[in-house]
């Protein structure tokens, strides 16, 4: 990763990250940082048993043939990629990224941002916080349960023949209600509603307190000069709260490429791979298929797709942030 | 530091919005509309609280049908209000996941990963960002990346190095696993927090002649408990609700966590209707009342995290 962690946190006057250049210029005699090692021993060690070397070994894994435990290991080089471009399932569950991506973040994003502002700035106003408060609190329910539990419901809920949602069409008339997990061009959809279900609160909760930042006078103004609400959110409130964008981008955009829970609860990636994923699609190959090189392949790959979106949003988000500060 | 002053989001209304200005309702294009503020909050209002009910549904379903027999649900649907209150589908969930043992499992992995972590998260941060070490931006970018690793990409070699040790099928791999991922996010966060760490605050100290662990247990862990606390709890939750790597590694009924034990007994012939709703609802019943407890603390701790 070249572009520059600051993604730290933001705010305030802090030498950030341009602080590598002037180290501690107070104590410039020896190093000042050397009787510090020891605290970073522990996570160092811990770092690297538990992150560095399984990566590593799954990076090595990755160009065997291994059918995984006592069986023998065969070189198989970078054989295993190869094969991977041929993979129709491998491409399938890269194209079913995307929907995740537009399941778990850009759909919650866009609502969150639109319901985030019309609780803080339009329903806060007009009826109190209480109730703003309220409301983002029922939106924010679904943040809170266990995925799998949540993945479980709608199971239940989806089922053709016993799920609510079945039992409730066939009451009012509907004969043969679409089996939803069941059937290959409901299922992703229907996988994608519940995604956005359990996502949009995160949003929410974000950007309405990122308004809290916001200078309420700017708002005062922009009304005293006949501003109507539309037109504030689009020119204050989206360009205000622009970090807080890219963070929810990043942080959910990752999460959507890793899916793994909601996927083996709701439909195990079937029918006929409609909703496989690629994290799912490295599980198959380690522990049903018995591919440990192929799978560890696929979970490499799923690795490097994940940095380079990430790089690409920080190079984005960094690239806004300096063309804010040549605007002004 | 945004995370430790940032005030909880419940409440905290913009203060006396001036109620003279005209604003006008979401769709208001036409300037008349403006005015007519009164009737176009209640739209607003109703929308939001539509979106509202249809985030609710699923949980009304989940708690109407979690008491009602499969005899009922059959004759009059899931949307009935149960004549009587069923229990048997929460205690047939109950027993056949043993469920004091899962909830203890989970308390337990839960607990212990949120204390070391936020204590290896100081550590390490204490040295990034108090010590300044050397290299520290590639160290804080190593442990953001691998926060970002999926999990797939270790489980294997993670699953083979258990067995090796002697942990399969143990709590403690799922805690000296979860100890560094979450760790890994908590140095991140810590290290950029403490890295504005009042030096003036540090240099009377060293005057007083303290030493560098007294410094931190006696300046710099008091001023960022509030900090930690949010760590804390955060690290509790993201463990109690991982799914992936407790799943793989925790391989029996005796040591699994709820979300597995929930997610196992999926497409078992016993699971009917209440069963499932009961299941789903006890299994939902420790987060949310932990939820409750430390709600103020989370908002602001999910503020925390927006702001980094």
């Amino acid at each position: 990763m070249t572009t520059r962690t600051d993604t730290e946190p933001q705010a305030g006057p802090r030498p950030a990250p341009a602080a590598t250049r002037t180290p501690a210029a107070r104590r410039r005699r020896r190093p000042a940082w050397v009787p510090y090692l020891p605290y970073l021993l522990p996570g160092a060690v811990a770092f690297v048993v538990v992150i560095g070397y399984p990566f590593a070994m799954n990076v090595y894994y990755s160009l065997f043939k291994w059918r995984g435990g006592m069986a023998p290991m065969r070189w198989n080089g970078l054989g295993n990629y190869a094969d991977l471009l041929h993979d129709s399932a491998f491409w399938t569950s890269f194209q079913n990224s995307i929907a995740m991506i537009l399941a778990m973040v850009v759909v919650p994003t866009l609502i969150g941002l639109v319901l985030a502002a019309v609780l803080f700035d339009y329903l806060g106003r007009r009826f109190g916080p209480r109730v703003a408060a309220f409301l983002r609190a029922t939106y924010y329910l679904p943040q809170i349960l266990p995925v799998a539990v949540a993945g479980v419901l709608w199971n239940w809920i989806l089922n053709s023949q016993t799920g609510a949602l079945n039992v409730i069409l066939r009451g009012i008339g509907i004969d043969s209600p679409p089996n939803w997990l069941g059937d290959t061009t409901t299922a992703l959809p229907s996988v994608m509603l519940v995604l956005i279900w359990v996502q949009v609160g995160y949003p929410v909760v974000i950007f309405m307190s990122a308004l809290q930042r916001v200078d309420p006078e700017l708002y005062e103004a922009a009304e005293l000069d006949g501003a109507g609400w539309w037109r504030r959110f689009r020119a204050i409130t989206i360009p205000q709260i622009r970090p807080e964008t890219f963070v929810v981008t990043l942080t959910c955009t990752v999460a959507a490429l890793k899916v793994f829970g909601p996927i083996y609860v709701l439909t195990r990636g079937g029918p006929e791979s409609s909703t496989l994923v690629p994290s799912y699609y490295s599980y198959l190959n380690f522990f049903d298929k018995s591919k440990v090189g192929y799978g560890a392949a696929v979970a490499t790959v799923l690795t490097l797709v994940i940095i380079l979106v990430a790089v690409v949003i920080l190079a984005l988000q960094n690239r806004a942030e300096r063309r804010e500060q040549e605007g002004r | 530091m945004s995370t430790v002053t940032t005030t909880p989001t419940a409440g905290a209304a913009p203060a006396a919005a001036p109620s003279s200005a005209a604003r006008g309702p979401v769709r208001a294009t036409r300037p008349d509309e403006r005015y007519r503020r009164g009737v176009g909050r209640w739209f607003v209002l109703a929308a939001a609280v539509v979106v509202a009910l249809l985030m609710l549904s699923p949980f009304v379903i989940m708690v109407l049908n979690a008491f009602k027999s499969p005899a009922e649900y059959s004759q009059d649907g899931p949307l009935s209000i149960p004549s009587e209150l069923y229990l048997d589908g929460v205690q047939n969930f109950w027993t056949r996941t043993n469920f004091p043992q899962k909830l203890w499992n989970s308390v337990f992995i839960s607990a212990l990963v949120a204390v070391f972590g936020t204590l290896l998260s100081l550590l390490s941060a204490y040295a990034i960002g108090v010590g300044r070490i050397k290299g520290r931006l590639w160290i804080v970018t190593l442990f953001l990346v691998a926060n970002m690793l999926p999990q797939e990409a270790l489980i294997y070699p993670l699953f083979d190095m258990a067995q090796k040790v002697g942990l399969s099928n143990s709590p403690w791999s799922i805690i000296i696993i979860f100890t560094v991922i979450q760790a890994a996010f908590g140095t991140y966060l810590l290290a950029s927090v403490l890295g504005t760490f009042p030096p003036a605050l540090l240099e009377a100290a060293q005057l007083d002649g303290a030493g560098r662990w007294r410094i931190l247990w006696q300046v710099v862990y008091p001023i960022v408990k509030p900090t930690l606390g949010v760590l804390m709890i955060f690290f509790f939750i993201w463990t109690w609700n991982e799914f992936f790597i407790p799943l793989v590694m925790l391989t029996t009924n005796d040591t699994q966590t709820i979300p597995i034990a929930l997610a196992s007994l999926q497409g078992d012939r016993m699971m009917d209707a209440p069963t499932t709703n009961a299941g789903a609802l006890v299994s939902l019943i420790p987060a949310l009342v932990f939820f409750l407890i430390f709600q103020r603390t989370l908002t602001r701790g999910v503020t925390a995290g927006a702001v980094k």
